[in-house]
């Protein structure tokens, strides 16, 4: 992948100071959200969003660059088959089951 | 600051909303034919969605001072019966004469079907035939990866120059392939699906302000007319030059749209 390196113009200082609170609150969202998954009620085991989004996760804490982009590689349709109609399909979900992506 | 929105679909806003645009220095925007959020029972439903892009819309636009340009097709989401389609782009040539009508759009792929592929192929062989510029609807979520690598198979196995093509809802895993192969590069900044100001500042950030633009895609869904000057407000924050936010929001719009002779922004 492209090499982005110091592409922003503001310092590591700058932009935390300007998205800290922000992005600190975004993260409490996913936090509440799946403690809200684990109080809800039923038995239903873990369906394949709750684990794309766990691997989402662990890309986010890698250290690697492009985290974006790997992301919604993770969360994207890899295979090659086309149906002839879109007759009965579901609408997009945001994820696909995990054997099904790559991180690419 | 003045901005071109280069993509929304107006005729499901307000007339406050361009007034509201035009005060946050809006000086044109380019409507493609969509999916109005139903099915249409008819090709004559199209006609009739055809004349108010034609005839109607523009001069909704001139009262709040802003020009108003569109594109024709039938979208990708209502393109998976073949006849129902071949029927909608048999009226397209006639308002093709039309003065405010740039090109073909937003054609493309929704569910990556092989129905929808014919007809994608279909469109982009009409816009071959009558020489027009391209614009390119890409799938959301899931499907985005491989519905546009499909679409960008199916242009580049045409005549038309990728120069002439931009391929609309890029991410950042689909934005660095789609300007590697010529093409121009549409991010939208959509709240919930696609992008947000700030993750369009990080990408021209990353990939550069050549060949790019910004647009709302403001329609009937969650979406917002006044995302491109929010998105020149954070580039504005971030620190980064009036001559480089001017060129994301308003030189490269009007570059590419002015490869169709029709299309010309009114100096002030
Ligand atoms: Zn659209």
């Amino acid at each position: 992948m492209k090499d982005v390196t110091e592409t922003c113009p503001l310092n590591r200082g700058q932009v935390m100071a300007m998205y800290f609170l922000e992005h600190r609150a975004r993260l409490l969202d996913v936090a509440a959200f799946l403690d809200r998954l684990d109080r809800s009620c039923g038995q239903e085991s873990p369906d394949f969003r709750e684990q794309a989004l766990y691997s989402a996760i662990g890309l986010l804490s890698d250290g690697q660059p492009h985290r974006t982009a790997r992301i919604l590689a993770l969360l994207s349709d890899c295979t090659d088959e086309l149906p002839q109609s879109a007759e009965g399909m579901k609408g997009a979900l945001g994820a696909v089951p995990l054997t099904e992506g790559d991180s690419e | 600051m003045k901005y071109i929105d280069p993509h929304i679909h107006m005729v499901s806003r307000t007339t406050d909303d361009y007034q509201r645009m035009a005060l946050a220095g809006c000086v044109a925007v380019t409507e493609p034919a969509f999916w109005a959020g139903f099915d249409r029972s008819s090709a004559q439903g199209f006609f009739d969605y055809f004349r108010q892009l034609t005839e109607y819309e523009p001069r909704r636009a001139a009262q709040a001072g802003i020009q108003h340009f569109t594109w024709l097709c039938i979208n990708p989401k209502e393109a998976d019966d073949p006849a129902f389609a071949r029927d909608v782009i048999a009226l397209i040539p006639e308002f093709l004469k039309c003065e405010t009508v740039l090109g073909i759009g937003e054609i493309g792929l929704n569910k990556n079907t092989r129905n929808e592929q014919i007809i994608l192929e279909e469109q982009i062989a009409l816009a071959e035939t009558h020489n027009q510029l391209v614009l390119v609807h890409t799938p959301h979520l899931e499907d985005k990866r491989k519905g546009t690598r499909l679409i960008m198979d199916a242009l580049q196995a045409s005549s038309i120059d990728p120069g002439r093509i931009l391929i609309d809802h890029v991410e950042e895993h689909t934005v660095g392939e789609v300007l590697d192969r010529g093409f121009w590069a549409g991010m939208t900044l959509y709240p919930d699906t696609k992008m947000t100001p700030q993750r369009a500042a990080d990408v021209i950030e990353m990939y550069g302000s050549e060949r790019i633009w910004m647009n709302s895609a403001g329609d009937w869904g969650c979406s917002d007319p006044l995302a491109v000057p929010k998105a020149q407000q954070e580039m504005r924050r971030r620190g980064h030059t009036t001559q480089l936010i001017d060129q994301v929001t308003y030189s490269n719009p009007q570059k590419f749209l002015s490869q169709s002779p029709r299309f010309h922004v009114a100096e002030t």
